[in-house]
């Protein structure tokens, strides 16, 4: 592709993801209505899918406040952070065998960094709110990030081993004759609870649980600037969604339709995955999420690195 | 093209770095701190090191600087940390590590005059960094290793419960 092409492909991509993730919005509420036994948003055009516009026009005309209290620049900064991070991380996902804005070697690693640069969004956001619910909310949002971000980068080795890469292009060419959700069945569970932690989602949603600290890290916060905190939580969800297509169910791969078609399919069944989860599951106590992380899952990890690393040594010998 | 990047951003990085020394307060200075890291990043980056650029950013930026947040967050000290740390900013704390900072970097600049230009290395891809660590530089690797084990098993030690355990005794 030509640098204006990728500009321009770039530009698709942030809308698409914006747009997807507003769509999200909606989709999740119908869709936990249809799991709960209740209809959900349905009132405003087809399905309700205008529910979407009546949201935003409520968000954008709230007043747009900051609390006399907090510390104005970083505030307003903090929002405006984990956005950015993922809409970066979106630029080395592949959707297709000639569709992608970076092909670079260090894709997956690319990947790993703008997600832990989403961190401080919220940390920033609690820490300047100078409230102690926030304050709360950011703390337990540091250290279960730091965490879960231990083995979520340990848990993607085994596919790097396998490929011998971190170029994700690579990574789904490696794929042709097994998706690596097969070999890498143990990867594939690491990495889905990392997932969810990262993006801080229902089960895993502890640094803004309501039942005991309000709203966590964004109490203080209202209107767009609210909006900004839920847009990156659903753009977090949509590229972790794309992130386990390209790694472990072949990305673009796919028999008949076109490559592209393939890539959204996948990625929407996930998504339809992480709402059942949130419908499903309830939400553990917080020294019992850690006590999963580091007890269970990093084990866990390793022992998958360990396997992974002896039978690729034992087939390169054979 | 890519020797004004360079610059650029090895401009952003000194920007940052001395506005992260001057700032009183402590979560203002941790932000230029992490800006100054992602500036190093991408000087990596243009380099020919996308690995260490990587790295730079998941290990320092991403992992390191958040638990630097995590006990500003913890410490909470507000208004009067900022009026000490302000105090301690002022005056004649600066001439001796002024003097011996200037004298670092006359000599750095000494040195640079007959380095080769900035961005004339080529790329290093991440298998070639992996296959000299473990190769030439094994024992690095190992002694690296050991080093953090200690470092672990320290802090364990430190984080046992000591009431718990003479409860029990009892």
């Amino acid at each position: 592709m030509s640098e204006l092409d990728t500009i321009g492909f770039g530009l698709v991509i942030i809308a698409a993801a914006v747009g997807g993730a507003a769509i999200l919005t909606w989709f999740e509420r119908r869709l936990l209505g249809v799991w709960q036994d209740r209809y959900g948003p349905n009132r405003l055009g087809p399905f309700g899918v205008l529910q979407v516009a009546a949201d935003m026009i409520k968000l954008l005309t709230k007043h747009d406040w900051v609390p006399p209290f907090a510390d104005r620049a970083v505030f307003v900064f903090a929002p405006t952070a984990i956005v950015v991070a993922m809409l970066l991380g979106f630029a080395v996902v592949p959707f297709g065998p000639d569709l992608y804005i970076l092909d670079i070697n260090i894709g997956l690693l690319f990947f790993l960094g703008m997600t832990s640069l989403a961190v401080y969004s919220v940390l920033l956001g609690g820490l300047a709110s100078n409230n102690k619910y926030a304050l709360l909310g950011g703390l337990r949002s540091a250290a279960q990030m730091v965490s879960y971000e231990v083995f979520m980068g340990l848990s993607l080795m085994g596919v790097v081993m396998l490929t011998g890469s971190f170029n994700l292009r690579a990574i789904v060419e490696a794929q042709r004759d097994l998706w690596y959700c097969i070999p890498q069945c143990l990867g594939l569970f690491t990495f889905l609870i990392a997932g969810i932690a990262e993006s801080h989602r229902l089960p895993f949603d502890l640094p803004e649980a309501e039942h005991e600290l309000t709203a966590g890290f964004h109490t203080e916060y209202g209107g767009m600037k609210f909006a900004m905190f839920m847009l990156g939580e659903y753009l977090g969800l949509l590229l972790i969604s794309c992130m386990i297509t390209t790694l472990f169910f072949g990305g673009w791969l796919g028999p008949w339709l076109p490559p592209i078609v393939w890539f959204c399919l996948k990625v929407f069944v996930l998504i339809c995955f992480f709402i059942l989860l949130r419908a499903a599951i309830p939400r553990p106590r917080y020294d019992q999420l850690m006590a999963l992380g580091w007890k269970v899952m990093l084990p866990l990890t390793l022992l998958n690195l360990l396997a992974t690393g002896a039978i690729a040594l034992l087939l390169e010998g054979a | 093209m890519m020797e004004m990047l360079f610059y650029l951003a090895a401009l952003v990085a000194l920007l940052a770095t001395v506005l992260a020394l001057t700032r009183a307060n402590a979560a203002h200075a941790l932000i230029y701190l992490i800006v100054s890291l992602l500036a190093v990043a991408v000087l990596f980056f243009l380099m020919g090191a996308p690995f260490a650029a990587a790295l730079e950013i998941v290990i320092y930026a991403g992992a390191i600087m958040v638990l630097f947040v995590f006990v500003i967050m913890m410490l909470n000290v507000g208004e009067e940390g900022v009026a000490r740390e302000r105090e301690w900013l002022g005056g004649r704390n600066w001439i001796v590590p002024g003097i011996l900072s200037a004298l670092l970097l006359l000599e750095l600049l000494l040195a640079l005059r007959h380095a080769p230009a900035a961005t004339s290395g080529t790329a290093v891809a991440p298998k070639a960094i992996g296959l000299t660590l473990f190769g030439p530089y094994v024992l690095a690797v190992e002694i690296a290793s050991m080093l953090l084990l200690s470092g672990l098993v320290g802090a364990y030690h430190l984080g046992r419960r000591f009431i718990v355990r003479r409860e029990r005794k009892r």
